[in-house]
């Protein structure tokens, strides 16, 4: 293979273009970059999303009214829910480590349309800042939960439109995303860097692009009849007006089931090159996965309906996407199966990044599995809008591309910053976490089997345990990420300077200087027959 | 990944398919004067297609691309044609 890495060249961080200061980053349209302000605005938004699913947990310590009354919790949730789903996982992997790394793993400069890619930024701050409008200003923080179910949503009048509206603008900016990166991969891969040489990380981004530039619409679009509902009473949802309030759901969920695999396909890929790096092996059933993660794209737009069991759907509709929801699980556990098989002989390096990805595998399956008793219609009934849908959904949602978020920026952390983390802390945090999650949300499984429903801020006195458990659990978990956050910033600053392959990794991204020079190679690079079998 | 030669369609192709496209939308608002009963929805969408195929044939140049583009332009329609009749598999069966 030729390559040039570019050592003389300045790299990403110290470059002085046009404009300098926080100009030369929000104006900037290198990914690198545009990467990082994902990263920071992201950040900034978990951690007020954290916050505020810690005061939901605080609330839920004792029955009764402990720090909020019922309407400030049903805010509560509402917020969490919308700042998580919306400006956190959905753009996640993909904006933030997408936008980083796939243009160097596919041997390009940039994306397709680098200042499209500024674009999806400026709307991702819009849509966030449109959000922050409806909480902060109005009549009322809105409480319909991240859903915003019909009919209640044109109902209640909390300050909902701008809600919604920011969740429209940050539809487009996931949309633009995806847009962007499907022809970066069509379109800018080096010469000889074939479809079948691609990284699976790339391969999942692909796979997610798809979903982003289909799927979104469709929820922009019910959004803006929502709104419409609201303003004017159109009366396509409103029962009232001959309207019906389940179509909603199914529009809603025909994106926001696939919008589960925007968030977890690129973790799935982050972790498909975290286990090969540190089993220090090639990846097992390279095909085979990305077969999975294409089935999983398709399959997933197939399977919404198993949201709404018990919203009023024909019975024959119930059986569809009861039985669909099973063919699911069929791809995702060829992906486990493959990552357990590539570790398996492997000679397996015990770092940080691997302790993620393999926590990832262990939380990933348990919300897998629990999963399999929401999709079966039967048991779906009895647990429906529980609290052990909340641990499941938490189990995937967060277990899956939270671990996976975490595993991937101490992977990429080196490449990215070009200091190396103190890895003591790193693997404290790490344990402390684990240990935080575990607590939290096991309980809530238990809890709702026993009949406890979600989105209540009152229980009855037989589920206080487990919630004080689960409460507990909280704290340690938002220990860990203490530990974790300032380990991250800290060694930003003050860590040793690292290599340009720290981990002994494959892809292209290991061959370019730590951090990357400002366009990534000085000449594209050219993929020999030789490298055919994985990157 | 590689090179390729532009197809350049000339302004006189984009202004027929656009006067096309306003009579057709014309002809869209004009037909709901005429008492179709369920076919007047049939009779919207028939148009709405119709002007779909023009803009994505002409105005996004699927007529000069290769043909894997158009196959997955096909493949998004088949997955939104799914979509529709699974939802609608719902509203029929639970009358």
């Amino acid at each position: 293979m030729q390559t040039t890495n570019a050592n003389e060249e300045v790299n990403y961080l110290e470059y002085k273009g046009k404009y300098s200061g926080i100009w030369g980053w929000i104006f900037s349209t290198d990914h690198k970059r545009i990467g990082l302000l994902y990263l920071y605005s992201i950040a900034i938004m978990f951690v007020v999303g954290a916050f505020l699913g810690l005061a939901m947990k605080l609330e839920l310590i004792a029955p009764g009214k402990t720090i909020m009354n019922a309407a400030t919790y049903n805010a509560t949730f509402t917020v969490h829910g919308v700042i998580m789903i919306f400006m956190i996982v959905i753009p996640g992997l993909p904006a933030v480590f997408g936008n980083f790394l796939m243009p160097i793993m596919i041997g390009a400069k940039d994306v397709a349309f680098p200042k499209l890619n500024l674009l999806s930024w400026w709307l991702y701050v819009a849509g966030v800042l449109l959000i922050l409008t409806a909480l902060l200003f109005g009549p009322g923080v809105p409480d319909t939960g991240w859903t915003f179910y019909a009919p209640y949503s044109f109902k209640t009048g909390t300050n909902l439109l701008p809600a919604i509206f920011g969740a429209f603008v940050l539809g487009f900016s996931s949309i633009l995303t995806g847009l962007n990166f499907l022809v970066t991969i069509h379109r800018l891969r080096a010469p000889g860097m074939k479809w079948l040489k691609l990284p699976l990380f790339v391969w999942t981004l692909y796979g997610t692009a798809w979903i982003q530039l289909l799927a979104t619409p469709v929820v922009g679009i019910t959004l803006v009849l929502v709104s419409l509902e609201r303003v004017f009473g159109i009366g396509v949802f409103d029962p009232v007006l001959g309207g019906d309030p389940v179509l909603y759901q199914h529009l809603f969920w025909i994106y926001s089931h696939p919008a589960v695999y925007i968030m977890i396909l690129p973790a799935m890929g982050a972790i498909s090159e975290i286990i090969p790096t540190f089993a220090q092996k090639g990846i097992f059933g390279y095909k085979a996965l990305i077969i999975s993660t294409m089935a999983i794209a398709f399959v997933g737009y197939l399977v919404w309906g198993h949201h709404m069991y018990t919203a009023g759907m024909s019975g024959t509709a119930q059986y569809y996407f009861s039985l669909l929801t099973f063919f699911v699980a069929i791809p995702s556990a060829i992906k486990v199966f493959n990552w357990i098989s590539t570790m398996y002989k492997g000679s397996i390096k015990l770092d940080t990044p691997f302790y993620w990805a393999a926590s990832f595998i262990f939380v990933f399956m348990i919300g897998g599995l629990t999963g399999l008793v929401l999709g079966a219609l039967a048991t779906n009934i009895y647990v429906h809008d529980t609290a052990f849908v909340v641990a499941h959904f938490h189990f995937i949602v967060f277990g899956g591309v939270g671990f996976s978020f975490f595993g991937a920026i101490h992977y990429w952390y080196p490449k990215i910053f070009g200091k190396m983390y103190d890895k003591y802390w790193a693997n404290v945090g790490w344990i402390v976490f684990f240990i935080g999650f575990m607590t939290l949300y096991t309980p809530m499984f238990y809890l709702g089997m026993q009949g406890m429903p979600r989105r209540y801020y009152d229980y009855l006195e037989e589920f206080h345990g487990g919630n004080i458990l689960s409460t507990f659990g909280s704290w340690i978990m938002i220990t860990g990420l203490v530990i974790i956050i300032t380990n991250l910033i800290r060694s930003a600053r003050k860590g040793e300077k690292a290599g340009i392959n720290p981990w002994g990794g494959k892809t292209l991204e290991w061959r370019v200087p730590s951090p990357p020079p400002l366009e990534n190679w000085d000449e594209i690079p050219v993929i020999g027959e030789e490298e055919s079998k994985y990157f | 990944m590689s090179e390729e030669k532009h197809h350049i369609v000339p302004y006189k192709t984009y202004l027929v398919i656009l006067l096309v496209l306003l009579v057709l939308t014309f002809v869209s608002i004009a037909i709901t004067n005429i008492e179709l009963g369920e076919l007047t929805v049939a009779g919207a969408l028939f148009f709405a297609t119709v002007k779909t195929f023009l803009v994505l044939t002409y105005f996004m140049h699927l007529k000069y691309d290769k043909p894997y583009i158009r196959i997955m332009v096909g493949f998004v329609f088949a997955i939104f044609l799914v979509v529709i009749i699974i939802t609608f598999l719902d509203y029929y069966y639970r009358a």
